[in-house]
């Protein structure tokens, strides 16, 4: 926050964005190969990858403080742990 | 006072252009809406303890005694969701966190004091949609606090109502967090380093971790309860797939950390009162910070401990069995604490002392009894049974409760600037003890012998532990008769405080009674631990 | 770097605090949505195959639209902040108004997208979904409510936007007060978040 960010330039944001529609192609692309059990696998995987690419530049995660990372990783900590702890339940009933 | 000094004038007296009421449910002034909230939440309280005492009437006696089963059902609901969405949940940090906090780290305000405005307006807009939901449709629900599907899909009662009054609330006890969390990050005062401040913002900073990051799934619990009873989605339906149990998995993924965000605030009132009256620092301050923190950690991880007969699997139930065990370290690790810091201290027992000793011991035998409840083998014994309403009333009255009265008897000086007759004070305190072990001691050993809770009627033979009951919720509406007189009449007759009556250390002891609107005079800077006394 | 020292002067114009409260927001929004991620994840283990041809009625193509649509967006909505902070309020106020509509181009692709399964007689409790397998049944359920919650998101980030349009034409915002839009501009970024979730997860396991 105290150093000064021009947002690495709006130029970036393009970028970012180009890069978001070429992982949304992918996507689609490896959706239709039916790779089986790793279909959701590599479907969550690119999603995360859109999803940090969001969080990083569009919302500005990059140039923030470490609280601001340390909150938002609190919520999907929280959420691993809640999914994780319910499937304790779902899988060996 | 030295003569000639013209003290600041008190948040009491109006600021700016509004007068009246509007200067009070419109200000942003975190200590009117301090006053508020304890003015709001104490007619709430007022209305659900007297549901309780007609509930004990009606079990004086097996069979129908003073009302119809399902008048029983609705009232039991009702007690339930008052006292918890309204009253303990809010609490002690939307009264004493809003009143206290920002002064106890030298802070003007909270970070956001509109927002802190519209969660009390969020929070009175749920009590009455509540309030609505018991007269209109099908009439009060009668489904426990719980709402458990299927029963709560099917009941024909006012389910949707009550259910999109809970997440009303649930949205203003968010909006707090949020709020307090940020206010403890950004406002503390010059030189308050986090290892500086007091032990009630440290509870309050966990507390609102559990509200921000527990609140959306009991909110999203309740919509999905909507949409059920409305659209028929099926998610809890077996007949469409879907599976009650994980009804119960959403619920007690937040109502679990809720009974964090209800004690936390309460230990950190008993973490306050201890050193003041003990005359000494507290002792093993850090592993008092590690405690809560690791309770609001840990408390997420074993909700699966109210589901030990629902048909959850065998594999979670010991999980979360062993889970819950850790959990009653870090509470053990605080009563620890307290009780030493009385070592060697010079007590000087006044009423919130006595508060904070009938905390300790009432907390004490509802965290024991927890742990007979966390036990996987004993539970399924004891399940669904008067030892489970005895055990969450010791932790929620005996634990909470005293606490909240504990405060209030702690900082009413500085509240309202009078102070209260001590004698009766103590004779209130004596009673309120006395009563809520009449009255909830009867139900572990009921619970134990078998009697199950959630009926109008029981078994003859149950009967004479259930009168020792009933007797003791009078002695408790005597006592609290007694409270609220005392503190009602020295509001307007009582002598007036000084700014530091208690001789405590933190901050809002240095303000005068009651603190300026302002707060401070000069913004305050720290140059010590908050209970070091020079 | 002035225009931030200006705004701590302010009163109550903590930056990072308006920013943290944010944040602790979306964390809360997370969660909200966790629930019904918990719930997928759940049907979704139990009844794989019934899930899979589910999909399979799903049209790949608004979908991905409605994916691009969004990600467009939140390009707009991030040029239009990065314009208003070096002070210059026309580009922004341009690329505002394109994420306003986006948005609305978003909600008109799912009012159709709703209006031709709700047609063919797909909606919760219906007797035509009721027929289907119980797999079918739940997928057709989480579709609902989460795109349906999602696009509420969508519609509240709207009107958000549209206030925000407002203040920054009336100056309210500007290139030295602009933390009302970074705040909002988060927001909106959430709700394509979780998009790029709700895509493969409904549209792309045939």
């Amino acid at each position: 926050m105290k150093e000064e960010h021009k947002d690495a330039g709006l130029k970036s944001y393009v970028f970012v964005w180009l890069g978001l529609l070429v992982l949304t192609a992918i996507t689609i692309t490896v959706a239709g190969l039916h790779l089986g059990n790793f279909s959701t696998v590599t479907a969550v995987l690119i999603a995360t990858i859109k999803a940090l690419l969001v969080l990083y530049f569009f919302m500005h995660l990059k140039y923030e403080p470490p609280l601001l990372r340390f909150i938002f990783a609190a919520s999907v900590l929280t959420l691993t742990v809640i999914i994780i702890l319910t499937f304790t339940d779902v899988w060996f009933r | 006072m030295s003569a000639g000094y013209q003290a600041p004038k008190s948040f009491l007296d109006n600021h700016g252009k509004s007068s009246g009421a509007a200067a009070w449910i419109l200000s942003t002034d975190h200590k009117r809406i301090g006053i508020l909230y304890l003015c709001s939440m104490l007619t709430f309280f007022s209305v659900a303890v007297v549901i309780g005492l007609l509930m004990r009437i009606e079990l004086i006696a097996a069979g129908k005694t003073i009302m119809e089963a399902k008048t029983y059902n609705a009232f039991f609901t009702v007690h339930g969701m008052i006292m918890i969405f309204l009253f303990i949940i809010p609490g002690i940090p939307a009264a004493f966190g809003n009143f206290i906090m920002p002064i106890q780290i030298g802070a003007k305000d909270v970070a956001f004091p509109r927002l802190n405005l519209l969660s009390w307006w969020l929070y009175i807009s749920g009590g009455l949609i509540a309030v609505l939901s018991l007269f209109t449709g099908g009439g009060a629900p009668d489904t426990g606090w719980t709402f458990y599907a299927p029963y709560s899909i099917r009941t024909g009662t006012n389910v949707s109502l009550a259910v999109f009054a809970a997440f009303v609330l649930g949205f203003s006890s968010i909006l707090t967090g949020l709020n307090f969390v940020t206010t403890i990050h950004r406002m503390r005062a010059p030189g308050m380093t986090w290892f500086r401040m007091p032990l009630f913002p440290w509870s309050l900073y966990a507390t609102g971790w559990v509200q921000i990051v527990a609140t959306p799934v009991l909110a999203i619990t309740l919509l999905l309860l909507i949409f059920e009873r409305s659209f028929g989605v099926g998610f809890f339906d077996p007949a469409k797939g879907g599976d009650p149990i994980l009804f119960e998995h959403l619920f007690w993924i937040y109502s679990h950390p809720a009974v964090y965000i209800m004690i936390l605030p309460a230990m950190g009132v008993i973490s306050e009162i201890v050193p003041v009256f003990a005359r000494k620092g507290i002792f093993g301050y850090k592993a008092i910070v590690l405690s809560s923190l690791s309770i609001a950690g840990v408390g997420y991880l074993v909700w699966g401990h109210h589901m030990f007969t629902s048909g959850m699997s065998d594999t979670s139930r010991w999980i979360f069995s062993l889970l819950t065990f850790i959990v009653a370290v870090p509470s053990g690790v605080k009563v620890f604490n307290w009780v030493s810091s009385l070592y060697k201290g010079s007590i000087d027992v006044r009423p919130p002392f006595l508060y904070v000793m009938a905390f300790i011991f009432l907390f004490s035998i509802g965290g024991l009894t927890g742990l007979i409840n966390g036990a996987l083998s004993t539970n399924i014994h004891i399940h669904g049974t008067y030892f489970i309403v005895g055990h969450f009333h010791y932790v929620m009255f005996g634990g909470t409760g005293i606490a909240f009265f504990g405060a209030l008897h702690f900082w009413f000086p500085k509240m309202f600037g009078r102070m209260y007759s001590e004698k009766i004070a103590r004779v209130a305190v004596a009673l309120l003890f006395i009563g809520l072990n009449t009255l909830y001691f009867p139900m572990l050993v009921l619970g134990w012998q078998g009697m199950p809770r959630r009926y109008y009627d029981y078994l003859p033979q149950f009967q004479p532990l259930n009168v020792i009951s009933t007797i003791g919720s009078w002695i408790v509406a005597a006592a609290l008769i007694i409270m609220f007189t005392n503190l009602i009449r020295s509001l307007f007759k009582g002598e007036k405080a000084a700014g530091n009556p208690w001789d405590g250390t933190t901050l809002e002891w240095t303000v005068s009674s009651p603190p300026p609107h302002e707060n401070f005079e000069e913004g305050p800077v720290i140059t010590h631990g908050p209970y070091q006394r020079t | 770097m002035s225009a931030e020292t200006e705004i701590k002067a302010a009163p109550h114009g903590d930056y990072v605090g308006a920013k943290v409260g944010m944040w602790l927001f979306l964390v809360t929004e997370v969660l909200l949505f966790g629930g019904m991620f918990l719930l997928y994840s759940v049907f979704r283990s139990k009844y794989p195959q019934d899930f899979h041809e589910a999909a399979k009625e799903l049209s790949v193509a608004l979908g991905a639209a409605n994916t691009v649509i969004l990600l467009t967006s939140s390009l707009t909505m991030a040029l239009s902040i990065g314009y208003l902070r070096s002070g210059k309020k026309k580009p922004s106020v341009l690329f505002q108004t394109a994420t306003i509509l986006l948005g609305f181009a978003f909600l008109v692709n799912k009012y159709f997208e709703w209006g031709a399964k709700i047609q063919h007689g797909l909606y919760p409790d219906s007797p035509e979904l009721l027929a289907l397998p119980k797999g079918e049944i739940l997928f057709y359920g989480l579709y609902y409510v989460m795109t349906g919650l999602h696009g509420l998101h969508v519609i509240v980030g709207m009107i958000i936007l549209s206030v925000l349009l407002v203040f920054t034409s009336k100056d309210i915002v500007n290139g030295h007060s602009f933390i009302k839009l970074e705040n909002g501009g988060l927001y909106w970024h959430l709700v394509d978040l979780i998009w790029i979730y709700l895509f493969p997860l409904f549209y792309l396991i045939t």
